[in-house]
């Protein structure tokens, strides 16, 4: 994009140029002009603003946090009660989209990617449910699908007392679903730190096979290796305790289940909703990847006599992955965001608390730029993730 | 082919061989696509298992014992869906609050526009006159929709509602934000004007990383505060705003990666023509930038179709929130199933038809290439 005499600006007799005809001196202009433009805008909207907040008497600043907020929320992870503060409750609110974001990625990139792998199947009949699946779900409004499942929930189900009960163990009623757990015994906490246990020693292990197959070409069977281990100690640890068993099982007493372990209806209704409505685009994104990946390169590994399974992790997996994982993000991040749509179905997800918050308070602005730098730390906590993986998978070219 | 049928003779007995039953005909193709080998054949089993279980009580309940036309008590009795709490409502659902004696003007701006929309299908139509007849055409929406000119009694916009109000928010929000969208990525791209290229920057990230309500909350709470004492702008006006800014955003991501696919050589014989900026981009980059990215714009604007129903949440009465009022009758609660699917039934068609256009129209426009 260098200037040449083509094009270039016109000199007049003494050898400079006119200063409207100088590319680097316009640019400078018209950047001037927007960014005046821009910033006059933004001094008028304050203004009108703030003689608009003076006038209606509504406060500013975020003092309104340590104020008590003085309403209930239905589920809460963390203790909390109408007498805590709204920078609790505002709390509860996040804690509670990043339980369903979080619950809700697990789900749908299994049940996408079962989806997508069905889509490929040489199985008429399986790949064209699975093709007619992706169509319909892709095409209808997720609030709309919220909706439809919360209203199946409290308009199909029955009371706690006729709940159903398809299961040893579980209800369904429209207060939710109730399952038993196990009853609290020491024994789960440490099955926890074996569990961890088991991922840090599996990271250890797949660097250092990673590292021998390099030195000396012998391969170690880590596709068996690493559910062993990461699995196969928190069960050692359980059967160390004597394995414990008794079950904590709901039982319904008077209007409502006591005991066991609460999924309300919105909360279902909204998981629901977001997966089966992700997981169709996550289905069209695993197909993608998969077909991305040449027959030949399966035949090219086969024929240097890698067992299938090597075929699998050491050939099409590292190179389907590299197309899967970014836009597979970017359907984690919708699927966060979609979480937003909670407000309407009741879900106390960081955004019904927020406008909660604010119908009390009156502070908008405040109530929904929270919102806005709450999402905004999620994205870009995601993409400087997603940079930091593209950096490392990108294909070393020579 | 008399090679052929003579490999198929059996010599000895003059009579032809045909192939095995299981390999042609129905029974070959059933064999070839559901029994090959034996996970698929179970696979197939418990599939046919299943739709065998789900299919007939589905088709049980919404035809057989179904009801269409009750009142919503008799519907109660029924054993299969009550699509009446459709047909007794459906003006109500279609059209809102729009006055009841003058919803045929609603009903023919729609047909305008789909006739516009059915027309302008074939690309050998795209012609200054359509042009034209586009804006004639929306002129004629807006006149039948708000009246008050040629003895046409004015109706507000707070009562306008259903379908035209999602028409409405799509149609004006698809054609105005893929235009911004456009001067967005230039401006992202732009390498002389790094301040313009900054604020783009900043504004595509900002938005794209916040959910559309918080913009559809702020379009109707805050936006308020932003104007002058006495002036006020409609909210149906400040949500299309909402949904426009949000949209643009990401069409305008989807366009960058249209320019970033463009060799330098088309820049470079473009400069060597002597073509100034705007002359460049309109003839030789986003003719090409803008082609390849069609799949991928359709399905933004797809999306941006399905997102006007989130104008629910801020009591807009946009086509789900007239069926929610609906059910929120005494009379009809409780029919929240066949009201839904009627709702999806629409939108699907909507966008099924947006993307198999796409569709028709890549191919369209990858020939030659």
């Amino acid at each position: 994009m260098t200037d040449h005499p083509g094009r270039g600006p016109r000199i007049d007799s003494t050898g400079s140029v006119p200063f409207l005809l100088d590319p680097k001196k316009r640019a400078i202009l018209y950047q001037a002009v927007v960014l005046c433009l821009v910033g006059l805008l933004g001094y008028y909207l304050m203004s009108n603003t703030l003689a608009n907040l003076k006038k209606q008497s509504i406060a500013t600043g975020f003092g309104f946090l340590d104020k008590p907020a003085s309403f209930e929320i239905g589920e809460a992870p963390i203790p909390y009660s109408a007498a805590d503060s709204y920078g609790r409750a505002l709390l509860v609110g996040a804690l509670n989209t990043l339980k369903i974001a979080a619950v809700g990625i697990c789900v749908t990139v299994f049940f996408g990617t079962l989806i997508g792998v069905a889509r490929l199947s040489t199985n008429w009949l399986v790949s064209k449910l699975a093709t007619g699946y992706i169509e319909v779900m892709q095409n209808i409004p997720v609030l709309l699908q919220l909706f439809f499942w919360y209203a199946i929930f409290y308009e199909m189900l029955p009371s706690p007392r006729k709940a159903l009960h398809p299961f040893e163990g579980i209800f369904l009623c429209n207060r939710g679903v109730i399952l038993a757990v196990p009853h609290p015994h020491p024994a789960y906490r440490w099955m926890l730190f074996a569990f961890l246990a088991g991922m840090a020693v599996t990271y250890l292990l797949h660097r250092w096979v990673k590292i021998r197959q390099e030195r000396t070409g012998r391969s170690f069977p880590m596709v068996y290796a690493a559910p062993a281990i990461i699995f196969g100690l928190p069960l050692a640890v359980w059967a160390g305790f004597g394995a414990p068993l008794k079950m904590n099982a709901p039982v319904l007493t008077g209007f409502n289940f006591k005991g066991g372990f609460t999924l309300s209806p919105e909360f279902i209704a909204l998981l629901l909703g977001l997966v089966l409505y992700t997981a169709a685009f996550v289905a069209e994104v695993v197909r993608a990847g998969i077909q991305s990946v040449s027959r030949g390169q399966t035949e090219a590994a086969m024929a240097i006599g890698l067992k299938p399974m090597q075929v699998l992790t050491v050939v099409i997996l590292p190179q389907a992955l590299r197309v899967i994982i970014p836009p597979l993000t970017s359907q984690m991040l919708n699927l966060t965001k979609n979480s937003s749509l909670a407000v309407a179905i009741g879900y106390p997800d960081f955004v019904s608390v927020a406008n909660t918050t604010i119908n009390q308070t009156g502070q908008s602005i405040e109530g929904v730029a929270l919102i806005m730098v709450i999402y905004l730390i999620f994205s870009l906590s995601t993409s400087a993730f997603m940079n930091w993986y593209n950096k490392r998978v990108a294909l070393v070219e020579r | 082919m008399p090679i052929e049928n003579s490999l198929h003779i059996n010599p000895a007995s003059k009579e032809r061989v045909f192939p095995p039953v299981t390999r042609i005909g129905i029974l070959g193709w059933i064999r070839k696509n559901l029994f090959n080998g034996v996970f698929n054949s179970l696979l197939s089993i418990a599939t046919l298992f299943l739709l065998w279980k789900s299919v007939p009580p589905l088709f049980r309940w919404a035809f057989i014992g179904s009801v269409w036309d009750a009142s919503g008590a008799a519907c109660r009795q029924a054993s299969g869906a009550c699509w009446s709490v459709i047909t007794s409502n459906f003006r109500f659902i279609l059209f809102g609050f729009y006055p009841y004696d003058l919803q045929w003007r609603p009903a023919i701006a729609m047909s305008i526009l789909f006739v516009l929309l059915f027309y302008s299908r074939d690309r050998r139509h795209w012609t200054k006159g359509l042009g034209l007849a586009w804006i004639g055409g929306l002129a004629a929406m807006a006149l039948l929709m708000m009246g008050g000119v040629f003895g046409l009694s004015s109706v507000e916009s707070a009562k306008w509602g259903g379908l035209p109000l999602t028409l409405l928010l799509s149609v004006f929000g698809l054609t105005a934000a893929y235009p911004l969208g456009v001067l967005l990525a230039l401006g992202r791209q732009s390498r002389k004007m790094p301040a313009v290229k900054l604020l783009c920057v900043l504004y595509i990230e900002l938005i794209r990383g916040v959910p559309l309500i918080s913009l559809l909350f702020m379009a109707s709470i805050i936006f308020p505060l932003f104007l002058p004492e006495g002036l006020t702008i409609n909210k149906i006006l400040r949500a299309q705003a909402a949904l426009i800014l949000f949209t643009a955003a990401y069409i305008a991501e989807i366009v960058r990666g249209g320019l970033q696919g463009m060799s330098r050589g088309q820049y470079e014989a473009a400069e060597s023509l002597g073509l100034n900026y705007y002359l460049t981009m309109r003839l030789v980059i986003l003719p090409q930038a803008l082609k390849i990215v069609i799949p991928p714009t359709v399905s933004t604007l797809i999306g941006a179709f399905k997102d006007t129903s989130l104008v629910t949440i801020i009591s807009l009465y946009d086509l789900l929130k007239t069926a929610q009022s609906v059910l929120s009758d005494p009379k009809w609660m409780g029919f929240s199933r066949e009201a839904y699917i009627f709702i999806a039934l629409l939108y699907f068609s909507g966008c099924f038809s947006m993307s198999s256009y796409s569709r028709k129209l890549e191919k369209e426009l990858s020939v030659g290439r």
